[in-house]
C-alpha cells in the first residue's frame, strides 16, 4: 500500500464525491424550495449525457457538447415542471413517489425508443486526455483533475448564486416560507420552474462531465440518484453544505473502503477470503455509514433538528 | 391540605429570545378545577406541551402524583394517569367515532399487541368506549366518520377519548373552543360533575365557563403566572386587571 | 357504480375461473402467468401493510423480495450441490423443502425488516422514502458482490422445490399452492386491519400524538407493522424465485421495489384487494402490451401518471365510484 496510490484513491474519491454533489445540490434544493421528492432526477441526469454524445458525435467538440448537455437538460426539467411537476406540489409523498416513478419509466423506454439499447460513447477531448504529474511525482489523468475543478467551481458558483443574487434571495425565502415570497410579490410558479430548471441543468452537466468516462446508457442516472439520496440523508435535506460535505464523505468511502476494506482483511484471513469478503463489505460501507449518521443524528449532518 | 397530584415546579422554556414559559409553578390539588387563563401568546400550550411531556423544559420539574416525571414521553405520563385534551382536535378523522374511542380504551387496556380478533368486538374495550361516548352524549354517532362530525361535536369526542383512559388527573387544552353557547354550558355542566372523578387542569378563553368552574385561577402572561388564587381574588386583582382585563385600574 | 364488495369477488373469481381454464385448454403458459400475477400480488399486499395501514412509504421492499429469493436460492443450491450452506458454529444443510424454505425467507426478511425499520423509523416523511430505497439498493450491490452464489449473474435452480404430497413440477399444482398461499394472507391482512393492533396502528398512521397521550407507542407500532410487512413480501419472493428457478440481483433492484408501490397504486391505496387488482392488472399489460411493443414500459408510465393526478383511488376506486378506502 503506497502513498502514490492513496493520494489517487483519494483524489478519485473527490472526484466522485463533487459529481454526486452535483446531483445532491439539485435534489436539495428542489425539495427545499418546493417540499418535492423527484426521483425522475436521474432521468435528467442521462438526458444530459445523450445530449453530449449526440452533439459531440456530430460537432466534436466537446464543449458545444457540455452546453447542450446543460441546456437539454434544463429545458428538459422546465417542461417536465411545467406540465407534470407542479400539479405534484400540493399532494403527498406517495404520489410524488409515483408520479416521479412514473416519468423515470416513460424517459428511460422512451431514451430506449431513440437511442436503443447499446451504450454511447463520449470522448474525452485530446487538451483533456492523458495523465499529468502532480507535486510529488504521482501520475493522475487530468480528466479527472478537470472533474474535480469544474465541480469546485459549479459548487462555488452555486454558493454566490444563493447568497449573492437576487433570485438566490428568493430561493432562500422560499424555503424559509412560502407565504413571505407571495408577499414580496415574487412570481412563485416562475420561480419554481426556474429551480426546478437550474437542478436539472446540474444533473444534466453531471451526467455529461461523467458519461465520458463511463459508457452512456439507459439506466445511468438512476443509481447516481440513489447515491445522491444517502449523500442528503447524511448532509441533511435542504442544506447546500450537508450536501457537499456528505457527497465528499460519500465519495471517499465509497471508493477508499472499495481498495482498503479487502487489505485490510488480508491482515486476518487468507487473500481470497478477503478479497471477496472485503469487497462485499465494501459494496455495503456508505449505507453503514447512513445508519451509523441516522442513529447519531437522525435530520443529518447538517439538518434542522426536528 | 391534600397533595397536589399535579405539580409543575419553575418550568422555564425559550424558544430562541422569547421566553415562552418563565419560572411556571401551578399545582393541581384532588377534586378541584384550577383554570389558566391568559392571553394568545401567554405560553398557555407550552405549559400544556411541558406538562404532557411533548416539549422539555429548559428547567424546572413536572411532578405527576408524587413522582418526577420531567424526563418521561408523553406514552409515560399518559400510562401513569394523565388524561389530555387537544387544543386543535388530533382525532383519526377517517375512522368512525367508536373506533376513536376504542383506541382510548386499547391505550387503558395496554394489550395492543393483538393480530387476528377484531378491536371492535372486543366486550371489554367495546363496553369502556361505548360507556365514554355516553358519557359525552356522542353514544347515536358511534357509527359516523369523525371527519362528519360538528366541530362541537369533535370536542365532544375528544373529552370522550380522554375519559376512556380513566385518568387521575385531566389537561384540558380549551375544551370550549368553538363550541355554541348550549354546547358550552353542557360541558361546563359535565366538567363540574367530573371533577370528583379526576381533577382538571383548564386551559381555556371562555370566561363564563372557567367563573363557572374553577375553584382556582392562575394568569399566565408572557410565560409568567402574575396571579393565582380564587375566582375573587383575581377579579380584584389589580396587575390582573391591567395586564389582561384590560381595564385601567 | 359496482359495489367494492362484488368487485373484489370479481377479482378473486379470475384467479380461480382463468387457471381452471387454462388447465382445462392445456394452456400452461396462462398459468405461469396468472402465478406470476398472485405472486407478484402476494408481494404488494406484504407492502400495503406497511403503505395502507402504517403510512409507511417504503421504497426499499426489494430488499425482502430479494432476501426471500436468495433464501430459496441458497437453500436449494446447497441442497443440489449436496454442499452444507455454512458448518460454523453449527451445520446448516440445504434443502429442497418449500416449507422450510419459506420459514426460512419469513425470519430472515422479518430480520432484516426489523433492523430496515429500526434505522429509517428514526425519521420520517421524505428522508424515510430515501433511506428505504438506499437500504435496498445496499443489498442489490451486496448481492452483485457476493461471487459465491453468482454475484451478478445469478443462481439458476435445476428443479423445482418440493412440497409433500403435491407435485409442484405441474404448473396447475404450484400455482394452487400460490393461490393457497395469497388466500391465506389476504385473511390475516383483512383481520389485522381490524384487529386491535390494526386499530391503533391505523390511528397511528392519521394521528401519532393522538396514540402516544392514549399511552401507546406510535413507533413501534409501525415498526411491527413494517416486520410483518417485510416477511410477506419476503415469502413472495421466495416463492417468485420458485416460479423461475432462478435468483439474481435484479430481484433486489430498485426498479422492484417501486414496481411492487405499482400494483398498490394501479390497484388502490389500503383497500385490501388494491394490490391484488393491481398486480393482476401489471401482469396483463406486461403481457399484452410487452407482446405490442418493446417500450411497453412508456405507455405504463403514463397510466401510473394519469393515475396519480387525476384517479387517486386506483382502478378499484375508479370503477366502484369511492375515492377513499375508508368510509
Amino acid at each position: 500500500m503506497s502513498f502514490i496510490l492513496l493520494v489517487e484513491q483519494i483524489l478519485n474519491g473527490l472526484q466522485f464525491g463533487i459529481m454526486l454533489f452535483l446531483m445532491a445540490a439539485g435534489l436539495t434544493l428542489i425539495f427545499g424550495v418546493m417540499g418535492l421528492i423527484n426521483l425522475a432526477h436521474g432521468s435528467l441526469y442521462m438526458i444530459g449525457a445523450f445530449a453530449a454524445a449526440t452533439v459531440a458525435g456530430y460537432t466534436g467538440s466537446f464543449v458545444l457538447a457540455l452546453a447542450a448537455a446543460l441546456a437539454a437538460a434544463a429545458i428538459v426539467g422546465a417542461i417536465v415542471e411545467l406540465v407534470v411537476i407542479r400539479r405534484l406540489y400540493d399532494k403527498d409523498h406517495l404520489d410524488q413517489v409515483l408520479a416521479t416513478f412514473a416519468l423515470i419509466l416513460i424517459f428511460s423506454e422512451g431514451t430506449r425508443w431513440l437511442f436503443g439499447s447499446f451504450p454511447l460513447f463520449l470522448d474525452i477531448p485530446d487538451y483533456l486526455s492523458g495523465p499529468v504529474t502532480l507535486p510529488g511525482g504521482i501520475q493522475y489523468p487530468l480528466y479527472r483533475l478537470f472533474l474535480i475543478v469544474v465541480g469546485l467551481l459549479i459548487a462555488l458558483g452555486l454558493g454566490a448564486l444563493i447568497t449573492k443574487t437576487r433570485i438566490g434571495i428568493q430561493i432562500r425565502a422560499g424555503e424559509n416560507d412560502r407565504e413571505m415570497i407571495a408577499a414580496l410579490g415574487i412570481d412563485i410558479s416562475r420561480l419554481y420552474t426556474l429551480v426546478f430548471a437550474l437542478g436539472a441543468g446540474l444533473a444534466g452537466i453531471a451526467g455529461a462531465l461523467v458519461g465520458a468516462i463511463q459508457s452512456v446508457q439507459v439506466g445511468m442516472g438512476e443509481p447516481v440518484l440513489i447515491l445522491a439520496f444517502v449523500v442528503i440523508v447524511i448532509g441533511g435535506i435542504g442544506s447546500m453544505k450537508g450536501a457537499l460535505i456528505g457527497a465528499i464523505l460519500v465519495g471517499l468511502t465509497d471508493t477508499l473502503g472499495g481498495i482498503f476494506l479487502p487489505e485490510l482483511l488480508k491482515l486476518f484471513t487468507d487473500p481470497a477470503t478477503a478479497t471477496s469478503v472485503g469487497s462485499s463489505l465494501a459494496s455495503m460501507a456508505i449505507y453503514i455509514l447512513m445508519g451509523a449518521i441516522l442513529i447519531w443524528r437522525p435530520t443529518g449532518l447538517f439538518g434542522a433538528k426536528s | 391540605m391534600a397533595d397536589p397530584v399535579l405539580a409543575t415546579h419553575g418550568i422555564s422554556k425559550s424558544f430562541g429570545a422569547l421566553k415562552a414559559s418563565d419560572d411556571v409553578s401551578i399545582d393541581l390539588r384532588p377534586g378541584e378545577i384550577h383554570a389558566i387563563i391568559g392571553p394568545n401568546g401567554a405560553g398557555k400550550s407550552t405549559l400544556i406541551a411541558q406538562i404532557c411531556g411533548t416539549l422539555m423544559p429548559d428547567a424546572g420539574s413536572v411532578h405527576l402524583l408524587g413522582r418526577d416525571v420531567t424526563q418521561q414521553s408523553t406514552r409515560a405520563r399518559a400510562k401513569a394517569g394523565l388524561g389530555r385534551t387537544f387544543q386543535i382536535s388530533a382525532l383519526a378523522m377517517q375512522d368512525t367515532v367508536l373506533q376513536n374511542a376504542v383506541l382510548g380504551a386499547l391505550g387503558a387496556s395496554g394489550r395492543p399487541w393483538r393480530f387476528l380478533s377484531p378491536a371492535l368486538e372486543d366486550a371489554d374495550l367495546r363496553a369502556r368506549a361505548e360507556a365514554a361516548l355516553e358519557r359525552v352524549g356522542l353514544q347515536d354517532h358511534a357509527a359516523t366518520r369523525t371527519a362528519e362530525l360538528s366541530h362541537g361535536q369533535r370536542r365532544q369526542l375528544e373529552v370522550a377519548v380522554a375519559l376512556t383512559l380513566e385518568p387521575s388527573v385531566f389537561v384540558m387544552d380549551e375544551p370550549m373552543a368553538g363550541l355554541g353557547s348550549e354546547g358550552s354550558k353542557r360541558l361546563t355542566g359535565f366538567l363540574d360533575e367530573l371533577r370528583h372523578e379526576a381533577p382538571i387542569l383548564l386551559v381555556e378563553h371562555d370566561m363564563d365557563a372557567v367563573f363557572t368552574l374553577a375553584d382556582r385561577i392562575s394568569v399566565l402572561v408572557y410565560g409568567k403566572v402574575i396571579a393565582s388564587g380564587s375566582i375573587d381574588e383575581i377579579q380584584s386583582d389589580r396587575q390582573v386587571r391591567e395586564a389582561y382585563l384590560g381595564e385601567d385600574a | 357504480m359496482i359495489a367494492e364488495r362484488y368487485l373484489n369477488a370479481a377479482i378473486l373469481a379470475i384467479f380461480f375461473v382463468v387457471p381452471a381454464w387454462a388447465w382445462w385448454a392445456n394452456e400452461p403458459f396462462t398459468i405461469t402467468l396468472m402465478t406470476r400475477a398472485a405472486i407478484f400480488a402476494l408481494a404488494a399486499v406484504g407492502l400495503n401493510v406497511a403503505l395502507g395501514l402504517g403510512g409507511l412509504v417504503s421504497l426499499g421492499h426489494a430488499a425482502f423480495f430479494g432476501i426471500g429469493g436468495y433464501a430459496m436460492g441458497i437453500l436449494a443450491f446447497h441442497a443440489q450441490t449436496v454442499t452444507p450452506v455454512m458448518e460454523w458454529p453449527f451445520v446448516i444443510e440445504g434443502t429442497k423443502s418449500m416449507p422450510v424454505i419459506w420459514l426460512t425467507a419469513i425470519v430472515l426478511s422479518a430480520l432484516a425488516a426489523l433492523v430496515i425499520g429500526h434505522l429509517s423509523l428514526r425519521t420520517s416523511g421524505v428522508y424515510f422514502i430515501m433511506i428505504t430505497l438506499a437500504f435496498g439498493q445496499m443489498f442489490f450491490f451486496f448481492s452483485i458482490s457476493w461471487s459465491a452464489y453468482g454475484g451478478e449473474d445469478g443462481l439458476s435452480i435445476w428443479v423445482r422445490n418440493d412440497f409433500p404430497g403435491l407435485n409442484t413440477l405441474q404448473p396447475i399444482q404450484f400455482y394452487g399452492l400460490c393461490l393457497a398461499i395469497l388466500c391465506a394472507v389476504l385473511w390475516f391482512t383483512s383481520r389485522l386491519a381490524r384487529s386491535p393492533f390494526g386499530l391503533a396502528l391505523n390511528a397511528a398512521r392519521q394521528v401519532p400524538q393522538r396514540v402516544e397521550t392514549v399511552g401507546l407507542n406510535a413507533t413501534r407500532l409501525k415498526l411491527v407493522a413494517f416486520v410483518i410487512s417485510g416477511a410477506i413480501t419476503g415469502l413472495a419472493g421466495a416463492l417468485f424465485a420458485d416460479l423461475n428457478r432462478f435468483v439474481s440481483p435484479t430481484m433486489f433492484s430498485w426498479q422492484m421495489s417501486g414496481e411492487i408501490m405499482v400494483f398498490i397504486i394501479i390497484g388502490g391505496v389500503a383497500r385490501l384487494f388494491g394490490p391484488v387488482a393491481g398486480a393482476l392488472v401489471f401482469v396483463a399489460l406486461e403481457h399484452f402490451l410487452g407482446g405490442l411493443s418493446d417500450y411497453w414500459l412508456v405507455y405504463l408510465g403514463a397510466l401510473l401518471l394519469l393515475i396519480v393526478l387525476f384517479g387517486r383511488g386506483g382502478l378499484i376506486g375508479i370503477v366502484s365510484g369511492r375515492e377513499k378506502a375508508h368510509g
